[in-house]
């Protein structure tokens, strides 16, 4: 589908969707309550088939973080960005690990980088870091490190 | 936390692999839970190569940043720089002059094969035939002598830049080339009668580690990976960039999923790669090897996304920028982090023998994964 054609799509299943502007994919921007519904509803309707997850990250704005999800369709070939704000002080947003396997990885990663508590989860635990791993998520703002440097 | 090694209250028999084991190659931990020979659960352990590059970045300024990639996944470097350089042109809308184009391609093919040709040779080993990683080792050296001619470094080449490439190609390149590729002619048969049609090398990789389609799908596995389960997904076909969509060259598909068909994958993938080298080779355009680009390179406020093809599958970055010298937030998404999330499912069930072909055959490369 074209990127126009997707927005409408969307639209029509999830009407509160609001898209960016001038970006490369359909992006569009919910609230972490809904994630869940839309994500079953992208992956499973025969029209959009939204079943590879290529990329989960998180993006600290200070202010707030945004969960940022890129999905890719292997029968259609659109692509698609999904985002949603969290807040910095509780960061949480359901799991999608049963929907999109791929994503029990990257979710413990964000969980150590970020310090977003992923709920149900089936094993939310440190991947990267160190066990016993005290203190900041490093991929935060404002995380700093005296003994190992990383800024140049 | 770590699980306690040694029998827990199943009765199941815990044990380590690595960080250091000859089969990880590289500092990848596994806790493998055993029931006598038969693999329960795989649980791996990452980090111990991790450089935080991803946070590195956020200091780096965009003509930086490029030289770090070279140290993730090591054996692609030229492909890793490759993304860097388009996505920084993607959102500088430089254009590319035709000649870099043709030189990027063919050095990204060169670097496939350097990097399948060290595969192939480490995974025999892995399944004992020492003999092998020889061969693959001195056909691997021609491709790093041609590097270094070019490129000026055998491994980490940070050869491509914003715009196009750092310096034009040797004199002796393209007949480097040309010699390099009758040799591998030669030797590809030696490798498929020494190895490929070896029945107890077969026995050893039919049927094991099965991964289906969906599945596959499902982890966000991608590259020979994914392709040996036939589902297509060379970037460089779907979605095509540099002068690929020009190029002549088949998408390799294998059906059964198991450890035999990624190896086939990768086999018949290096062909494909001569193919391109070889229509390229003799038709590399004249002209400037560089675009003019501004000293300082400011992205403009948005958000981008590359990916491209490496040896080991999808390579996507990910770059916020908020119109600075240097990039806002910076994420790798590295095809070997997906490829390893597969493993405890396609182990499961099967011999603790067999792990080190489930693992050879997804071509696994640690600091890709850390990162």
């Amino acid at each position: 589908m074209e990127n126009q054609d997707l927005q409408l799509a969307i639209t029509e299943i999830f009407p509160s969707a609001i898209f960016e502007e001038g970006s490369e994919w359909p992006t569009l921007t919910i609230e972490p309550d809904q994630w869940l519904s839309l994500a079953e509803q992208i992956r499973n309707q025969q029209t959009l088939w939204f079943d590879y997850m290529f990329c989960l990250t998180c993006v600290d704005w200070k202010t707030h973080l945004t969960m940022v999800y890129h999905l890719s369709s292997t029968k259609y070939r659109h692509n698609l960005v999904v985002k949603a704000k969290l807040d910095l002080a509780k960061p949480q947003i359901e799991t999608i690990s049963h929907i999109w396997r791929t994503a029990e990885f990257h979710e413990r990663e964000v969980y150590e980088m970020f310090g977003v508590n992923f709920l149900h989860h089936p094993d939310l635990r440190l991947l990267i870091l160190p066990d016993g791993w005290e203190g900041k998520n490093p991929l935060l703002k404002n995380f700093e490190d005296p003994i190992n440097m990383i800024k140049l | 936390m770590l699980e306690e090694i040694g029998n827990n209250e199943d009765g199941d028999l815990v044990i380590n692999v690595g960080p250091q084991h000859p089969a990880t190659h590289g500092v990848l931990h596994l806790v493998i839970t055993l029931n006598g020979e038969t693999i329960k659960k795989v649980e791996p352990h990452l980090g111990y190569i991790h450089r935080s590059i991803e946070k590195m970045c956020e200091s780096l300024t965009y003509r930086q940043f490029i030289y770090v990639t070279s140290r993730m996944d090591y054996l692609s470097s030229h492909i890793n720089n490759h993304a860097c350089a388009l996505i920084i042109e993607k959102g500088m809308q430089i254009e590319v002059p035709p000649r870099a184009q043709v030189i990027r391609v063919l050095l990204d093919e060169l670097t496939r094969i350097a990097s399948h040709e060290l595969w192939w040779g480490a995974m025999a080993m892995d399944l004992g035939a020492f003999t092998p990683f020889f061969h693959a080792f001195r056909e691997r050296e021609v491709i790093n002598d041609i590097m270094e001619e070019t490129c000026g470094a055998r491994l980490t080449m940070n050869y491509m830049v914003p715009g196009g490439v750092l310096d034009d190609i040797h004199p002796n390149f393209i007949p480097s080339v040309k010699e390099f590729i009758k040799l591998y002619k030669r030797k590809i048969d030696e490798y498929a009668e020494m190895v490929t049609g070896n029945i107890i090398f077969q026995n050893r990789m039919k049927n094991v580690g099965i991964l289906s389609a969906e599945d596959a799908i499902s982890f966000g596995c991608s590259g020979p990976t994914l392709r040996a389960c036939g589902v297509s997904c060379d970037v460089r076909k779907i979605y095509p960039y540099e002068i690929y969509n020009q190029l002549d060259f088949e998408e390799v598909l294998e059906t059964s999923g198991d450890s035999f068909a990624r190896y086939m994958v990768r086999i018949r993938e290096m062909n494909q790669s001569v193919r391109i080298i070889e229509q390229l080779i003799d038709n590399i355009p004249e002209g400037e090897f560089q675009a003019k680009t501004k000293a300082v390179i400011k992205l403009p406020k948005s958000e981008f996304y590359q990916r491209v093809e490496t040896a080991r599958g999808e390579f996507g970055i990910y770059i916020v920028s908020e119109g600075g010298t240097t990039p806002y937030r910076i994420k790798f998404r590295s095809p070997g982090f997906s490829n390893l999330s597969a493993l405890d499912h396609i182990a499961r069930g099967g011999k603790i023998g067999d792990l080190v072909a489930m693992m050879g055959t997804l071509d696994l490369v640690i600091p890709d994964i850390d990162r």
